[in-house]
C-alpha cells in the first residue's frame, strides 16, 4: 500500500559512486524485482530506502511522504518508515527464540497480547516453522533462519516489504513454495514488495515488473518480465537473463553471412540497421536436424558435447568456430531420432533471435 | 545510522564518549606534558633534559630500566620453562600444576614483597635470623633489600604473563610440524631449536614485553623493598616527589618529566608488542587444540615434579603462610610458637580499628563503583567506535587507545594536576579523585572486553530491530545490551578484582580518611605496624582469592549452562 519514488539518488563510499543520480518508480501494490550482478549496489539501494543510510543526493519518497532529502537535511529514521525487511544475512537475533523473534515487531507496536499471539503464530505457520517456536536460532538450519526472518518481516503487515535475497538459502522445492507464498500474500494484503536478487528465474517468476542494473549501478531496463525477457534493451540484459548464445552475422545487401561460412544464411530477419550484427538466442530457441547435405537449410555445426539432463538434452555445438548451446526436449530427440553424440555433424536452425548491432563477443556459453 | 544530519542520539553518544575520555584520560595526560615541557611561559626542552640529568632522576630512570630488564629476562626464562614442562612433557599432575602456576597472578606483588621482607630482610628476616642464630652464620644469607631481591620477588609474581602466552601457543601448535621434522631425521634438540622455538617466539616475546611494561610501572615491590637502601624506580620516585615534598613546583615538575618518560616507554613497548603479534599471526599455529606430542622425562620425571612442588611451596605457600602467621603474632619478631599467637589482631582490624575498617569499605565500594561506571562507559564508547558512523570517529579511536598506554602512577599524577582545584573542582583528599583515576586506569580493560563482544554483534541485527519499528534506544536495550552482556560481565570483574588490591594509583591519591586496602597495608608497614599490616594483608588475600574463585565458578557455570 505504498509507492516508492526515487529521484536522482546518489550514494558515495569514499571515492566511489555506488549509485549516481539513480531514479526509479515503484507502484503501489506491485511486486517489483531488482536484478543485477553481485556488487552492483542493490543492497545499498535497499538500505537507502529503509533509512539505514542517508543518500548523498536526491530524494526518496514513500507513499508520497519524503523520507530522505539531503538537500533539506531530512532523514526519517528506519523505525518510522513502516516497512518490513528481510536481510541478506537473515539478521535473526541469536538471543531470542523463533517466537520472540517473530513477535518483536508486534511487541514494539504494543499489540494486544491475544492478537499478538495469534498473529505471531499465523506468521510462523505461514513459513512452515510451527513446532519450532521455542528453538534458538543456533538450533536452526540456514533455511529455517531465513524463514524466521521472513515471518518477522511479514508479521506487522507493513505497507512495504523490502526483501534482499530472502530465498537464496532454501532448497529448490521450498524456494518455489515460498515464492508462491510471498506472491499470494502480496495479492491478499496489497503490500508493495521490492525484491532483490540475482537469480533471474525467481525474478521472472514472481514479479509484476523487473528492473535490471549493470555493474556500475545504472538501470538498464525496466518493464514487465515478459517484455524484458523477450525484448531486452541490449545484449547485457539479454546475457543476464539466461544462457545466451551470440552469433556474429554480416549483412551484404539482402543476404546474411555467418563468419566462416560461405553460403548465405536464411535465418530470422534482422530488425536492426547496420551491416555488422549479432544474433542472440537461447538454447531453447535452437532446432536441430541431421546433416543432409542441403546447404540451404540452417547452419552447419559439429556437436562438441552432449549431456542428458533428464527432461532435456543439452548440446554444445561448434558453428564455424562459434560455440553455442542448444537444449532440446529429451522426448522429442528420442521420437525424432535426434540423439547426437560427440563429433556428429548437424544442421542448426533458429526459431527466433534477438538482434544487436555490432559484433559482440560470445562469452560464458560453455 | 539514525540521524546523521541533525543532532540526534548518535551525536549525543559520540559527544558523551569523547567527553568521558577527554575528562578522565586526555586532560590529565595533556596536563602532565604541559607541566613537563612548559616552563615560565615557554616550551623548554633543555630544562626537561636538565631535570633528567639530575642525580636522583637519572638514577631512578636507570633503576627502572635495569630492574624491568632483569625481571623480564628471569620472568621469561621461568615462564617459558614451566610452560614447556606442563604442555610438552609427561610431568605428573600437569593440569593441577598448570593451575598452580597461575596462582601468583591472583596475589598482589606488594603483599608478596611484604612477606619476603619479613623472611629475608637482612637483620630481622626470619630466614636470615634462623641461619644467623641457629646455624651461626655471621651475616644474612640473602639480603632482600637489593636489586637481586627486587628482581626475584617481581619475577615470582610476573612470570605468569609469559607462562600463559607460551603454554597457550605450545598447546595450539600443530604437532605434525615437529613430527615431520623428526621423520626427516632431526633429533629433539634440533627440532626444539629449529622448529619449536621459532614458532612460539612471538608468544614468548609478547609475554616478555608485558612483563617489562608491568614491571617498569610497578610501584609496590620497589617501594617495600627498595626504600631502605635508597633504590628508587620511576613510580616510587614520583610518589616520593608528590608525597614527601608536599607539592612544591619543582618536585611536581620532576614528577611530570618522569611520568612523560614512563608514558613514552609504555607506548613504545605496546607498539613493539603489536608488531610482534601481527608478525606472529603468519606463524603456523593452528587455532584448534591438538594433542601435542609429549617428551618422556624418564629419570627426570620425579625430580622435575619435586622441583615444581618446591618452587610452588617457596613462592606461593611460604609467603602466604608468613603473612597469616605474622598477622597472628602478638609482637613482630617473636618466634612462631603458640603462646605468641593471637586472633586479636584480626579481630581488631576487622571490627574495631576505624582506619582498617574504612580501608576495606573504601576498597570494596570504590571497586564496585569504578567497575560499574567503567563498564557502562566502556560499552558506550566501544559502541560508538565499533558500530556507529559519525564524523570525527578517528579522533575517538585515538582517544580510546590512550588508556592502554598510561601507567597507573601517570594517571594518578595527571588526576592530581587536573582535579586539585586548578580548574574549579577540587577532589583532592576525597574518594572521588581515586574513583576518577580508577575509571581512567581500568578503561582499557572495559574497552577491550566490550569491543570484543560488540564485534560479534553484526550491524544487521540492530538494523533488523530498527526496521521492525524499534527506536535507537529500544534497539540498544533489546538487542545490543543482551548480546554484549557477557562482555560487560567480563569487564566488570576485570575491573573489580584488581581494584580491590590496587596500590600504585591510590597511594598517590589517598587522604586521611580515604585509604584503600593496599594503601593501608603499605602505610601500616611503613609506620612499623608490621603485625597489623600483615593481618590486613591476610584478610585482603582471603577476600581476593574468594572473589577470584567465586567468579571463576560463575563464569564456568555460565559457559556450561
Ligand atoms: N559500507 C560500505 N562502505 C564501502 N563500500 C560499500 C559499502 N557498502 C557497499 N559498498 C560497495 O558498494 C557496492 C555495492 O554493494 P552492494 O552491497 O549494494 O552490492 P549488491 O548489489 O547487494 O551485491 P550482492 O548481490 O553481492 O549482494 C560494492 O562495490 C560495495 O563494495
Ligand atoms: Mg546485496
Amino acid at each position: 500500500m505504498a509507492d516508492i519514488h526515487i529521484a536522482g539518488v546518489t550514494k558515495r563510499y569514499g571515492e566511489k559512486n555506488v549509485l549516481d543520480t539513480f531514479s526509479l518508480e515503484i507502484r503501489d501494490g506491485e511486486c517489483f524485482t531488482l536484478l543485477g550482478p553481485s556488487g552492483c549496489g542493490k543492497t545499498v539501494l535497499l538500505r537507502l530506502i529503509a533509512g539505514f543510510e542517508p543518500p548523498d543526493g536526491g530524494v526518496i519518497r514513500i507513499d508520497g511522504e519524503t523520507v530522505a532529502d539531503p538537500a533539506s537535511g531530512l532523514h526519517l529514521p528506519p523505525d518510522q518508515r513502516g516497512l518490513g525487511m528481510v536481510f541478506q544475512d537473515y539478521a535473526v537475533w541469536p538471543h531470542r527464540d523463533v517466537y520472540e523473534n517473530v513477535a518483536y515487531p508486534l511487541k514494539l507496536a504494543r499489540t494486544e497480547p491475544s492478537v499478538l499471539r495469534e498473529r505471531t503464530m499465523r506468521a510462523i505457520h505461514l513459513v512452515g516453522l510451527e513446532g519450532l517456536e521455542k528453538r534458538l536460532p543456533s538450533q536452526l538450519s540456514g533455511g529455517q533462519q531465513q524463514r524466521v526472518a521472513l515471518a518477522r518481516a511479514l508479521v506487522p503487515e507493513p505497507r512495504l516489504l523490502l526483501l534482499d535475497e530472502p530465498l537464496n538459502n532454501l532448497d529448490a522445492n521450498l524456494r518455489e513454495e515460498m515464492r508462491f507464498e510471498i506472491k499470494s500474500l502480496q495479492k491478499k494484503l496489497g503490500v508493495t514488495i521490492l525484491y532483490i536478487t540475482h537469480d533471474q528465474e525467481i525474478a521472472l517468476g514472481i514479479s509484476d515488473r523487473i528492473a535490471v542494473m549493470d555493474e556500475h549501478g545504472r538501470l538498464r531496463q525496466t518493464g514487465a518480465p515478459e517484455e524484458v525477457y523477450e525484448r531486452p534493451a541490449d545484449d547485457f540484459i539479454f546475457r543476464f537473463l539466461g544462457v545466451a548464445n551470440l552469433l556474429p552475422v554480416r549483412r551484404e545487401g539482402e543476404a546474411l553471412y555467418v563468419q566462416g561460412i560461405s553460403a548465405p544464411w536464411r535465418g530470422p530477419v534482422p530488425d536492426k540497421a547496420g551491416d555488422i550484427l549479432t544474433a542472440g538466442f537461447r538454447p531453447s530457441d535452437v532446432l536441430l536436424e541431421h546433416d543432409n547435405g542441403d546447404d540451404s537449410a540452417g547452419l552447419p555445426g559439429v556437436v562438441c558435447r552432449a549431456s542428458f539432463l533428464g527432461a532435456q538434452m543439452d548440446y554444445l555445438i561448434d558453428i564455424a568456430g562459434t560455440l553455442i548451446r542448444a537444449a532440446l526436449p529429451a522426448h522429442e530427440c528420442l521420437n525424432r531420432n535426434l540423439l547426437f553424440v560427440e563429433g556428429d555433424a548437424c544442421r542448426v536452425m533458429l526459431a527466433t533471435a534477438q538482434w544487436f548491432e555490432g559484433e559482440i563477443a560470445n562469452r560464458g556459453v560453455l | 545510522m539514525g540521524n546523521t544530519s541533525r543532532f540526534g542520539t548518535a551525536q549525543f553518544l559520540f559527544a558523551l564518549s569523547v567527553g568521558i575520555l577527554v575528562a578522565v584520560v586526555a586532560v590529565p595526560m595533556l596536563l602532565i606534558f604541559f607541566n613537563a615541557f612548559w616552563v615560565n611561559g615557554h616550551f623548554n626542552i633543555a630544562d626537561v633534559i636538565r631535570v633528567l640529568r639530575q642525580g636522583e632522576t637519572y638514577k631512578a630512570l636507570l633503576n627502572s630500566l635495569f630492574l624491568s630488564s632483569g625481571v623480564t629476562v628471569t620472568g621469561t626464562l621461568v615462564g617459558t620453562f614451566f610452560a614447556w614442562l606442563v604442555t610438552r612433557t609427561d610431568l605428573p599432575f600437569k593440569r593441577t600444576m598448570k593451575l598452580l602456576f597461575l596462582v601468583p597472578f591472583m596475589l598482589p606483588a606488594f603483599i608478596g614483597a611484604l612477606a619476603w621482607k619479613m623472611l629475608l630482610s637482612p637483620r630481622a628476616g626470619y630466614i636470615n635470623r634462623l641461619f644467623m642464630d641457629i646455624f651461626g652464620f655471621d651475616g644474612p644469607i640473602f639480603d632482600i633489600y637489593s636489586y637481586a631481591g627486587i628482581i626475584l620477588v617481581e619475577t615470582m609474581y610476573l612470570f605468569p604473563f609469559v607462562f600463559i602466552q607460551v603454554s597457550g601457543a605450545l598447546e595450539r601448535m600443530d604437532p605434525t610440524l615437529e613430527e615431520s621434522a623428526r621423520i626427516s631425521g632431526a633429533d629433539l634438540f634440533t627440532i626444539t631449536r629449529k622448529i619449536t622455538i621459532p614458532l612460539v617466539l612471538p608468544s614468548i616475546l609478547s609475554g616478555a614485553l608485558l612483563i617489562m611494561l608491568y614491571s617498569m610501572a610497578h610501584f609496590g615491590t620497589v617501594a617495600v623493598l627498595g626504600a631502605e637502601t635508597g633504590i628508587y624506580n620511576i613510580p616510587t620516585l614520583i610518589y616520593e616527589k608528590i608525597h614527601q615534598s608536599a607539592g612544591s613546583f619543582d618536585s611536581i615538575r620532576t614528577a611530570t618529566v618522569l611520568a612523560t618518560v614512563l608514558v613514552i616507554a609504555a607506548a613504545f613497548i605496546l607498539w613493539l608488542q603489536n608488531r610482534v603479534l601481527s608478525q606472529g599471526r603468519y606463524q603456523i599455529i593452528a587455532g584448534k587444540s591438538f594433542r601435542p606430542s609429549e617428551l618422556k622425562l624418564r629419570g627426570w620425571r620425579v625430580p622435575m615434579f619435586v622441583f615444581c612442588m618446591f618452587y610452588i611451596a617457596l613462592t606461593i605457600v611460604l609467603p602466604t603462610a608468613t603473612i597469616f602467621m605474622v598477622g597472628g603474632l602478638k609482637t613482630y619478631g617473636l618466634p612462631f610458637v603458640s603462646e605468641n599467637m593471637t586472633w586479636n589482631n584480626y579481630k581488631y582490624i576487622l571490627f574495631e580499628w576505624d582506619l582498617t575498617r574504612d580501608a576495606i569499605w573504601n576498597s570494596v565500594s570504590l571497586g564496585l563503583i569504578a567497575a560499574l561506571v567503567t563498564m557502562f562507559a566502556g560499552v558506550i564508547i566501544s559502541y560508538v567506535i565499533v558500530k556507529m558512523k559519525v564524523r570525527g570517529k578517528g579522533f575517538l579511536e585515538f582517544l580510546g587507545m590512550l588508556p592502554f598506554s598510561v601507567p597507573g602512577s601517570v594517571i594518578a599524577l595527571g588526576v592530581i594536576l587536573a582535579w586539585s582545584g586548578k580548574f574549579g573542582i577540587n577532589l583532592y583528599n576525597t574518594v572521588w579523585i581515586i574513583l576518577v583515576a580508577y575509571v581512567a586506569r581500568y578503561m582499557a580493560f572495559s574497552l577491550k572486553a566490550n569491543s570484543a563482544a560488540l564485534e560479534q554483534v553484526h550491524d544487521s541485527l540492530v538494523e533488523a530491530a530498527r526496521a521492525s519499528g524499534a527506536t535507537m534506544w529500544q534497539a540498544l536495550k533489546d538487542i545490543v545490551i543482551p548480546l554484549v552482556r557477557p562482555g560487560m560481565m567480563a569487564a566488570f570483574f576485570l575491573i573489580f578484582l584488581p581494584a580491590l588490591r590496587e596500590l600504585t594509583v591510590s597511594v598517590l591519591l589517598y587522604g586521611p580518611t580515604t585509604r584503600t586496602i593496599g594503601v593501608a597495608i603499605y602505610t601500616l608497614n611503613e609506620d612499623g605496624e608490621t603485625v597489623y599490616s600483615a593481618a590486613l594483608a591476610g584478610i585482603a588475600l582471603v577476600i581476593i582469592v574468594t572473589g577470584e574463585i567465586l567468579i571463576k565458578r560463575l563464569v564456568a557455570g555460565k559457559n556450561n549452562g
